[in-house]
């Protein structure tokens, strides 16, 4: 199958200098959701504004479903709706006039009834006749996914989609990815809710200073680190781990006041009751006990760190 | 060619004027009524009349071009400066549109409403003076020709500025001092010959004067030369536009 967006030796340097993106390789598969995770400023808003055409390349180019993104803007464009990072609205259009200037925008013929259901899908239907100013920052947010829903894109783009909208909203979006990606859309979304990556992403791609340093299918991923972590807080601080429990993978944390087992949850035996018992046997007491399962995060915040 | 795109941006152009209309029909029409108890009677009671016509009825071209220059400027300006400002435009570069496509939608929207003001200056004036047009058909083009340029000007205006001060600078200090030495007022040949010589690098004083003639048949430049340098004028700005968008040149970064 071949990708949908495909970009190769793509580079920007901006007029201050700065090179923002250092020769971009990278395939987004048909139908697919995937997640760009990256600290700020590593890339991603500019990325994505090149294939929109908010931005020029510096070097390299990018096929959209095969046209290319300057020579056949036209064709390319008119696959993709953006939803950008920042929140920029026409404070006194209502939201109906918004929505619908934007599908006009992309040339398409009116459609009253489209534009009724990607406002219904985003609750926003009772707020149609609204001015924009008088709406909340998650509904402006909403009207700016409406606004790029209008004209039936192909792709997707969502530059932040959730930021600052609520968790039952959060949610509901979701939702509305889920069905878009059902219909067949292709959607491209970079957060720094790791928690939405994991939930929503098919694939993910983690950029770094302007280069992207890893992209892995999520379920691969999460497999390939799937450790879990058992942490006990101890009665009383240590000062080194016990020679007499160096077979196990233990640390200390906290000052000596945390001990961190590490294990895999995949094998046969997680050595916990064992641990448990020797722990006993030197005299080790502990006051509570934690497990948590490295997540994407963990992942993301050791790649950006090395 | 997008047509759909032209009218969305056309029309939300409109209705951004729309909203506004008691500031952009009304004042216009005050400031001319003033004009005309000012220049009219207090000035025409002392001259009485310009080469054949009465002074109030002679200032009547003059009064609407520059209404129509200043409108054109600061509409189109405004209305692509805004998007720019608000953070809006991403919409519009990512849109499949070509540039000719939007330059028609927002030029032609503050070209219609510059033509808009213009006619109602003109009944305005209609209402002081007793007018009479000799031809009628080359006055639309002349106020067409000068709307649809001057909006050009005013487009490039509002992507040059990266502030609200220099998006007021241009017509404050080039334009409305051009318009003021442009012959508005008065017959450049009631200027000192040297005075005369510098009025001629004014571009204002070859729309002024054609458009005059277009009323009645008087003009201090002739008509082809007033035609011609319009026409000029607007091929440099439609030049200007052409690589602006070529470039990306403060749309893009
Ligand atoms: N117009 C510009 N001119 C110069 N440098 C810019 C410009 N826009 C962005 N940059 C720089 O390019 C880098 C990447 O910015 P970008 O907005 O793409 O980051 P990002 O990954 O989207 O970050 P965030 O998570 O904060 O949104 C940053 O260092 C930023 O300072
Ligand atoms: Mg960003």
């Amino acid at each position: 199958m071949s990708p949908i967006i495909s970009i190769s030796g793509l580079s920007k340097t901006y007029a201050t200098g700065f090179m923002a993106l250092k020769t971009i390789d990278l395939g987004i598969n048909r139908g697919e959701i995937f997640a760009l995770l990256g600290p700020n400023g590593a890339g991603k808003t500019t990325l994505i504004s090149i294939i929109c055409g908010i931005a020029n390349p510096s070097t390299g180019h990018v096929l959209v479903d095969g046209h290319d993104i300057q020579r056949d803007y036209r064709a390319a464009r008119s696959l993709i709706g953006l939803v950008p990072q920042e929140l920029h609205t026409d404070a006194f259009e209502s939201v109906w006039g918004t929505v619908s200037f934007s599908r006009g925008l992309f040339g398409k013929p009116k459609n009253p009834a489209h534009i009724e259901k990607v406002l219904r899908d985003l609750s926003l239907w009772d707020k149609k006749d609204s001015k924009i100013v008088t709406l909340s920052g998650g509904m402006k947010r909403r009207v700016m996914i409406a606004k790029a829903l209008s004209h039936e894109p192909q792709i997707l783009f969502l530059d932040e989609p959730t930021a600052g909208v609520d968790v039952e909203l959060r949610k509901g979006m979701w939702d509305v990815m889920r069905t878009l990606q059902a219909s067949g859309v292709t959607i491209i979304l970079t957060t720094h809710y790791i928690e939405e990556a994991e939930e929503m992403a098919d694939r993910v791609g983690v950029i770094n200073k302007g280069e992207i340093i890893l992209v892995e299918e999520k379920a691969k991923l999460m497999q390939k680190l799937g450790r879990k972590r058992m942490k006990l807080h101890l009665g009383s601080p240590l000062t080194e781990v016990p020679t007499a429990l160096s077979t196990y993978n233990l640390a200390l944390a906290d000052d000596g006041k945390e001990l961190v087992y590490t294990y895999d949850t995949k094998s046969e035996r997680t050595g916990i009751t064992s641990l448990l018992a020797d722990l006993r046997d030197a005299g080790i007491k502990f006051t509570d006990l934690e497990t948590t399962q490295s997540s994407l995060e963990d992942i993301f915040v050791s790649l950006v760190r090395a | 060619m997008n047509f759909r795109a032209v009218r969305a941006i056309y029309k939300f152009e409109m209705s951004r004027t729309f909203r506004t209309l008691l500031q952009s029909v009304v004042s216009p029409v005050v400031s001319t009524s003033l004009y005309f108890v000012v220049f009219g009677s207090a000035i025409g009671s002392r001259i009485t009349q310009v080469e054949g016509v009465s002074y109030g009825t002679f200032i009547v071209p003059g009064l609407v071009m520059l209404s129509v220059l200043t409108q054109s400027i600061t509409n189109a300006s405004f209305g692509i400066y805004f998007p720019k400002f608000v953070g809006t435009i991403y919409e519009i570069l990512s849109a499949p549109v070509s540039y000719v496509e939007i330059v028609l939608g927002y030029v032609g929207a503050a070209a219609t409403k510059s033509i808009i003001v213009g006619l109602i200056i003109l009944a305005t004036a209609g209402l002081f003076v007793p007018l009479h047009i000799h031809h009628p058909i080359w006055m639309l083009i002349f106020l067409i020709l000068t709307s649809v340029t001057f909006s050009l000007f005013g487009f490039i205006i509002g992507i040059w500025a990266d502030g609200f001060e220099k998006l007021q600078m241009i017509p404050l200090l080039i334009i409305t001092p051009l318009t003021f030495l442009g012959g508005s007022f008065y017959s450049i040949s009631m200027l000192p010959s040297g005075w005369q010589t510098v009025a001629l690098f004014n571009p204002v004083v070859y729309l002024i004067s054609g458009f005059r003639w277009s009323f009645y048949e008087i003009a201090d430049v002739s008509v082809a030369v007033s035609i011609g340098m319009t026409l000029g004028f607007l091929a440099i700005c439609m030049g200007i536009v052409w690589w602006i968008f070529k470039t990306g040149y403060r749309l893009k970064n």
